[in-house]
């Protein structure tokens, strides 16, 4: 069992390559194998793969007859494709903004040497523990025209009160921010004032010292200073913006009609009951594009090359 | 921050009189945070009081209002006899399921995912970097893209629609994170630790059981924790992969709740949308900050 790697010298290999690629440093290797074929396999075989076949007519299975852009041109002409586009930018847009403008300013508020610290953070981040589904179906609960919040203040008095949000084609679409707000804003918060918290105290000093307004402190000294963070929220965010899912399944189910259909909906539909597989690979194949947007400029961003490492 | 005077030091013990002028800006503050907290906290008062109420006093349209008549038959319903669409058997066989599938996904893929660590740390072979990397980014991919031919493979395999083939997609989809999680910790002990084991003849998998994995225990328990929550929340991975006898807990949770035949029962919907978010709320609340050090430790070092 024991490997060693720093012999490798002493014995007279017959082929010095395949020496290293496979004996040496054995042990490593073999623990490390499920992350090759991770890679291998799922990252870059099933990507590729899907890509592949999203250039196929493939309906109900897999087929080799290629037809070029046939599927982009059928899925950029049908309307529920654009339908989920659409919703997917107009909540992602809001999602993004409002989760990170609201976190950030929540954390801000926490910072201030509060009681009840843990107490409140206890409270913003419980949601984010619980699933989409749950999220959703509470929501789907308080949201309900007929029986929840909508009726409860009109029976108290407020005749004219409306919020039929998530029956209403218009307005669906913030229904399922206010629901996702609720999910996800309190983890938002919580890596805001993580690095909030990493800041030197020395820095709060100088600008005090400086007589530099608090508002105007965190606005230019602070928050360019927190760009790492930001950064990797954002990434963390918006990546999963763009596979929202289970809450649409949960809270709509992409009704009323199709006013709420996302397009990671939109591939999962078409991939196991629409029987219409080569839609659902170019969906998808769109959407892997759209992460990659968010993807590449961050990674030159991140590893940019400095010094070792 | 903002509200202090400069010469204040951080009052965090009042003492005396209470000072008028900071007071207002305190109160303001007080003022949101108590409003946001209120926001977040008002569903889990409505789930709570829905479920315990009966369906006529449901009908009388009042959300916020306290049960007047406490029942926990809507719990009991949800728990043994609710409707998920095929059968009637309620939220039990569902979290089961969940069970069956939550323990062995989470025990192998930490385990991997610790393994793994660690070797890329302290055994750093040809590529080993180039992969981790390549594993990261991956874990950026959407599942979409990846999904179909998941069910091939699994297929190919024979376990397509069966347990196995769930824990596989969640052993595979938990790398990413796990890995880095461990790597990054085993990148802060000391190397001095490492190389005394290599000197005294230690192998790599002794020096990994008997050095390394004790003392791992911090970041092995937010390692469960993340994954606990995280594959006891899923829902994708197990409506196409588990097959309709294994579908875990929150699938049967939304079939139970969005089925549309017969009356729709709310108070049973939310004793069972309860039920199901009880295991990751129990997690979160028992482990606390080892919850937010995992999510904070996966984003913030990323």
């Amino acid at each position: 069992m024991a490997e060693t790697s720093i012999d490798a010298a002493a014995a007279p290999p017959p082929s010095r390559f395949l020496y290293n690629l496979f004996r040496r440093n054995l042990s490593a290797k073999v623990a490390a194998t499920p992350m090759v074929a991770t890679v291998l396999v799922v990252f870059v075989g099933c990507t590729l793969w899907t890509v592949y076949y999203s250039f196929t007519n493939s309906r109900a299975l897999p087929t080799g007859d290629f037809v070029g852009f046939a599927q982009y041109e059928r899925l950029f002409a049908a309307r529920r494709w654009n339908v989920s586009v659409r919703n997917l930018l107009l909540f992602g847009v809001l999602s993004l903004v409002l989760s990170m403008t609201i976190g950030f300013l929540l954390a801000v508020l926490m910072d201030q040497k509060i009681r009840l610290e843990n107490t409140l953070r206890t409270i913003f981040l419980y949601p984010f523990a619980l699933s989409a589904i749950v999220t959703g179906l509470v929501w789907q609960w308080i949201m309900n025209p007929t029986l929840g919040l909508q009726t409860t203040l009109r029976n108290l008095g407020w005749e004219s009160f409306t919020f039929d949000w998530i029956t209403n084609t218009d307005m669906v679409i913030y229904a399922l921010v206010i629901a996702d707000l609720w999910h996800k804003t309190g983890f938002v918060t919580v890596l805001m004032l993580a690095g909030l918290r990493s800041i030197d105290d020395e820095i709060w000093k100088a600008a005090r010292v400086d007589g530099i307004p608090t508002w105007r402190t965190y606005l230019s000294i602070v928050l360019p200073m927190m760009r790492g963070v930001i950064i990797t929220t954002l990434v963390i965010v918006g990546s999963a913006i763009v596979r929202l899912y289970d809450l649409v399944v949960a809270l709509t189910d992409g009704g009323p009609g199709i006013a709420s259909e996302v397009p990671a909906k939109y591939v999962i539909n078409y991939m196991f009951s629409g029987g219409n597989l080569g839609q659902a690979l170019a969906g998808s194949t769109i959407m892997l594009a759209a992460v990659l947007v968010f993807l590449i400029p961050w990674a030159i961003i991140e590893f940019r090359p400095k010094k070792e490492r | 921050m903002t509200a202090l005077p400069a010469t204040a030091p951080s009052a965090v013990v009042p003492s005396g009189p209470r000072p008028k002028r900071v007071a207002a800006s305190r109160i303001v503050l007080y003022g949101i945070l108590l409003v946001a907290a209120l926001y977040y906290l008002l569903p889990l008062y409505v789930m709570v009081t829905t479920s315990l109420k009966g369906l006529p006093e449901i009908r009388l349209g009042n959300i916020f209002a306290p049960p007047l008549e406490v029942t926990f038959e809507p719990w009991v319903k949800a728990w043994t006899s609710a409707c998920t669409g095929l059968t009637c058997k309620g939220l039990s066989p569902g979290f089961w399921n969940s069970v069956k599938i939550t323990i062995p996904s989470t025990v192998l893929s930490v385990l991997i995912a610790a393994v793994n660590g660690y070797a890329l740390v302290n055994w750093r072979f040809r590529g080993s970097e180039f992969f981790f990397t390549a594993l990261i980014f991956g874990s950026f991919i959407p599942y979409q893209v990846m999904v179909y031919p998941l069910v091939l493979v699994t297929a190919s395999l024979g376990i397509f629609g069966t347990l196995q083939a769930v824990i596989l997609i969640h052993t595979i989809f938990g790398m990413p994170i796990l890995t880095l999680l461990f790597r990054n910790y085993f990148a802060s002990l000391p190397p001095e630790l490492f190389k005394a084991a290599r000197v005294d003849g230690a192998g790599f998998w002794r020096i990994f059981f008997q050095i390394m994995l004790p003392m791992s225990l911090p970041i092995l328990a937010v390692a469960i924790i993340l994954q606990v929550t995280g594959i006891w929340n899923d829902f994708l991975f197990g409506v196409i992969f588990a097959g309709t006898q294994n579908y875990p807990m929150t699938v049967q949770l939304n079939n139970i709740v969005n089925s549309t035949q017969g009356v729709r029962e709310y108070n049973v919907n939310m004793a069972a949308t309860i039920l199901t978010g009880l295991v990751p709320l129990a997690v979160y609340f028992v482990s606390g900050r080892l919850f937010v050090r995992g999510i904070a430790a996966g984003a913030v070092k990323g």
